[in-house]
């Protein structure tokens, strides 16, 4: 490359051509934005691969061996990566592969698989086990299926394919591959004892306890909880799981699809519901105790009124203390660039509680319907992107002078590069941010980072060159 | 025919003591591609895959060096497997040079793309051929099928697909030394530039992320991070006066050093990692007699103060039981600077296989060891907690990765390598030389002294 053609690169411009119509900026003109589309080659994309998609929405489940077929990397970085806590058996903290060698590509990896599960079933005694197959195995036509049904005959315990080959799409392919494989457990477990006033918490993975905080809400209210799907999640809970009245389905991506198949085949409803925020809490709330009131008149009389107590009592608690903060933050500018979008459109109402603007918001994974609604709960001016990359989103923070980004692991780099405090909101997060108290432990974080006394150091205001005093 | 042949493979299962892996020691070879990729100036590590494999991989090494680590990737889909991806890695090429004002791109293959059967030289002729009219960036590729090695045979096949593929024949002498130095972190390398500095050297550090994968807080975000080596430096590799590369294990192989003494006859030097006292000499010596010229008197001093701090420090140490895990040739390196100080390794493993592991680490410290620890190879934290169990160790050294054992057996873990996931600064960490031995040294006897000064009721104010 020629020194004159380098120069040339420097003037580039951070937005591909291909991508514009995947960023929409509010108010500019009429809203119209392309999602669920493949990520561009070339372009970093902050996506991953139907084998995460299954992995993260299965891994809570702490009394399943989650085996991971293929070679080594797919089961290594998935290593005890996430806060999803249990209350019990740990062996979703552990890692298995079958480590998959040039021998076993050529000739098929079905009689490893098949010794591997004969050795891992005995030495820990799961109460399923789950197999993901992975790009490797998609190729070699390995049959998963027949291999796990012999598993499942000699070993006496559910042993389910999950058809996870990474390039067959992106997460969201994932997440139905892995709703699929708990379908297959779903109905099989006596639901005698189970309440009319019970629910399933769906699409939430117990990070940091956020699952047992939204369970003792429900247990005031007098609602039984019959599985955490997945959070600290147990094989035996989800064999039940059709014997509750109700799905709360969070995270629609992720677990919609089983709530959808659970409706299909065993009549139960769901509500869509998220658990963090304010008002995105008591509304989920209030959600499950109409439902109940409404179809059990007897049986759930003065539950709306029982929850009415407990939100009373909750925010009696976290208003004051909110309020503290508020006065430091108010003002500030926050981005918000997470997985799910549900979690977007509730933050951007969190947010608000601090006195604080979402000025960019996106996701990986967002529907256009869910970007047309979060566009028309922010404010003018604000990006809303899908699928970004490092690129745009370094573009964006500068332009847009934030003084947050929550996000996740990959993201934060470009944050503190940029000097822009940092408040992660994925799965590897260790503090509880759901429910009430996890709003309070939110406002926390952010003002810990925001209001530290290093930004004064990082570059863009050390130089004196902070934008938003500009444009004062 | 094939069916004898899979039961011929199940029959090699049998010599090994289990058949899954439990908690690798290991990582897949693509990202050491990866890692070494990011130690050229301008350059974007690429992978030729589904797009998973680079989102994992970034977040893995993020996750330890806690700056950006862009990992582009072709992005394949099922119809790309079915009909070759081809397509789609020009069309990345195209966009991260473009996009990202790359000078070189470093395309390594993913087990997808190798079981598809992706001819990725011939498709990168077809790219040049086809852009030709562009200026186009350098693109090197190499073969890391994730089913074959670790992600150290990634790291050293980039290294030498770099030389290989970069480096220009007629290269005009340059006095400069050319340095391999092995996965090291970016504190590492700066100290290993100090000390060629020091002998009057200029090395050619390939790769050198010393500041790629730690640099400053910046105003503008660099799209490709500054640092690295310079494209115009690896091309005159060939006029180098000598070749050091580092690391004991990877003696057996191929490598850029032995690219670059066949092609353009560079000497090239082998060494052990330099860690602890004689391996650190091992490399003066190699410089001294590359150079003419004695260390500086400020890094002789860095020797006699860490003897010095032997003298003071030993008993502290003498006698505790270690077990080393990790990268092949760090554990070599571990091995001996613990045997220098009087730890007894116990049990010495790697998740890499076929490194002949037990002869190097008798050729290192084989005469100061008072008896040579258990060596395995191939091996997971599974096997190596199981055979460790029954060694009463009071010491685990590695990366963050056997803090469960540690945990388990409450005895401290002294992190080293890669990955820090559970610490502060895994960048920062010094491995090399008097002065990483120092750091080790000093961080031991520190974690001794205070689960010592915790575990004890009295609470002692001196130590």
């Amino acid at each position: 490359m020629t020194e004159s053609a380098t120069a040339t690169c420097i003037e580039r411009p951070a937005i591909f051509e291909e991508r514009k119509d995947q960023i929409h900026r509010i108010g500019d003109g009429d809203f119209s934005m392309a999602c669920n589309r493949d990520s561009l080659a070339g372009a970093v994309s902050q996506r991953a691969c139907v084998f995460c998609g299954s992995r993260v929405v299965l891994y809570p489940i702490a009394d399943a061996l989650h085996l991971v077929h293929g070679p080594i990397g797919c089961a290594a970085y998935t290593w005890d990566i996430r806060g999803a806590l249990s209350s019990g058996p740990e062996l979703h903290r552990l890692s298995f592969s079958t480590d998959l060698q040039e021998l076993d590509v050529v000739f098929g990896g079905e009689k490893k698989l098949a010794k591997a599960l004969d050795e891992l079933i005995p030495r820990y005694s799961p109460k399923a086990a789950f197999v993901y197959s992975t790009c490797i195995v998609g190729l070699i036509g390995d049959d998963l299926g027949a291999v796990c049904k012999a598993a499942s005959a000699r070993h006496g315990i559910p042993v389910i394919p999950v058809q996870s080959e990474g390039f067959k799409g992106n997460k969201r392919e994932g997440y139905r591959a892995a709703c699929k494989a708990m379908r297959t457990l779903v109905g099989t477990g006596d639901i005698a004892d189970i309440s009319p006033l019970s629910v399933n918490i769906m699409g939430d993975f117990n990070l940091a306890g956020e699952t047992w905080i939204i369970k003792s809400y429900l247990e005031r209210m007098g609602v039984q909880v019959v599985a955490g799907i997945t959070g600290d999640g147990r094989v035996d809970d989800i064999r039940r799981a059709h014997g509750a009245g109700l799905n709360m389905v969070q995270c629609s991506g992720s677990t919609q699809d089983l709530a959808r198949m659970m409706k299909d085949d065993f009549g139960i409803p769901f509500v869509r519901v998220s658990w963090i925020g304010i008002e995105d809490v008591a509304e989920s709330l209030y959600t499950v105790a109409e439902h109940f009131e409404l179809k059990h008149p007897e049986l759930a009389a003065g539950l709306v009124a029982r929850t009415a107590d407990l939100v009373r009592d909750e925010l009696s608690i976290l208003m004051p203390k909110l309020a503290e903060y508020r006065r430091d933050l108010e003002g500030k500018r926050a981005a918000v660039y997470v997985g799910g979008s549900f979690k977007a459109f509730s933050l951007v109402k969190a947010f608000r509680h601090l006195g604080m603007e979402v000025v960019i918001v996106g996701s990986q994974t967002g529907t256009e319907e869910d970007y047309r609604e979060l566009a028309a709960i922010c404010a003018p001016g604000t990006i809303v992107v899908d699928d970004a990359n490092p690129l745009e989103l370094s573009a964006f923070i500068k332009e847009k002078d934030v003084d947050i980004f929550v996000g996740g692991v990959k993201e934060r780099p470009i944050a503190f590069k940029l000097g822009v405090g940092f408040c992660d909101h994925n799965h590897e997060r260790k503090i509880a941010l759901e429910g009430f108290e996890g709003m309070l432990n939110f406002a926390k974080e952010v003002h810990a980072s925001v209001m530290s006394p290093i930004w004064r150091f990082v570059p863009r205001r050390e130089c004196g060159r902070n934008i938003s005093d500009a444009e004062v | 025919m094939a069916t004898e042949l899979v039961v011929e493979s199940i029959n090699d299962y049998k010599g090994e003591s289990h058949v899954a892996t439990t908690n690798a020691c290991k990582l897949c070879t693509p990202l050491g591609a990866t890692v070494a990729f990011k130690g050229v100036e301008g350059a974007i590590p690429f992978l030729h895959g589904s797009q998973g494999c680079a989102t994992y991989m970034r977040r893995y090494i993020i996750s330890h060096f806690r700056e950006p680590m862009d990992i582009a990737s072709s992005s394949l889909g099922e119809k790309n497997a079915i009909y070759g991806g081809g397509p789609n890695l020009k069309k990345g090429l195209l966009n991260a040079m473009q996009k990202y004002g790359a000078k070189v791109v470093g395309v390594a293959t993913t087990c997808l793309t190798e079981t598809i059967g992706d001819d990725v030289g011939r498709i990168l002729a077809e790219f040049r051929e086809e852009f030709g009219d562009l200026p186009l960036a350098e693109v090197v590729h190499v073969s890391t099928p994730s089913y074959s090695g670790t992600h150290m045979d990634g790291f050293h096949g980039a290294v030498k697909a770099l030389a290989d593929q970069l480096c220009l024949e007629g290269a005009p002498a340059t006095g400069r030394v050319n340095l391999m130095p092995g996965m090291v972190s970016p504190a590492d390398i700066r100290h290993l530039k100090e000390i060629f500095s020091a002998f009057g050297v200029t090395p050619t550090v390939l790769p050198d992320y010393s500041e790629t994968l730690d640099g400053p807080a910046l105003l503008e975000y660099e799209n490709i991070p500054s640092g690295g080596t310079p494209l115009a430096d690896i091309r005159a590799m060939g006029g180098a006066t000598a070749s050091i590369e580092l690391g004991r294990a990877i003696t057996t192989q191929e490598t850029a050093g032995t690219s670059l003494e066949s092609r353009f006859g560079v000497p090239l030097k082998r060494l052990g990692l330099p860690m602890g006292i004689r391996e650190t000499d091992s490399l003066f010596e190699a410089l001294k007699a590359i150079t003419g010229r004695e260390p500086s008197r400020e890094l002789s001093l860095e020797r006699g103060r860490y003897i010095d701090s032997l003298v003071d420090g030993h008993k502290y140490v003498s006698g505790m039981r270690a077990v080393v895990y990790g990268e092949e040739d760090l554990v070599i390196g571990l091995t001996s600077f613990l045997a220098e100080i009087g730890v007894i390794p116990v049990l010495v493993a790697t998740g890499a296989k076929n490194r002949n592991l037990e002869a190097h680490i008798r050729a290192a410290c084989g005469d100061v060891l008072r008896e040579m620890p258990l060596v395995r190879e191939n091996v997971d934290f599974f096997d190596i907690v199981e055979e460790a169990g029954a060694l009463k160790p009071d010491l685990l050294v590695g990366h963050s990765k056997g803090q469960k054992a540690a945990r388990d057996w409450n005895i401290p873990l002294l992190r080293c390598g890669f990955p820090i996931h559970d610490r502060f600064g895994g960048q920062r960490l010094l491995h090399v030389g008097y002065r990483g031995a120092q750091s080790l040294f000093d961080r031991l006897v520190n974690m001794v002294l205070e689960k010592k000064q915790t575990d004890s009721d009295i609470g002692y104010g001196y130590l």
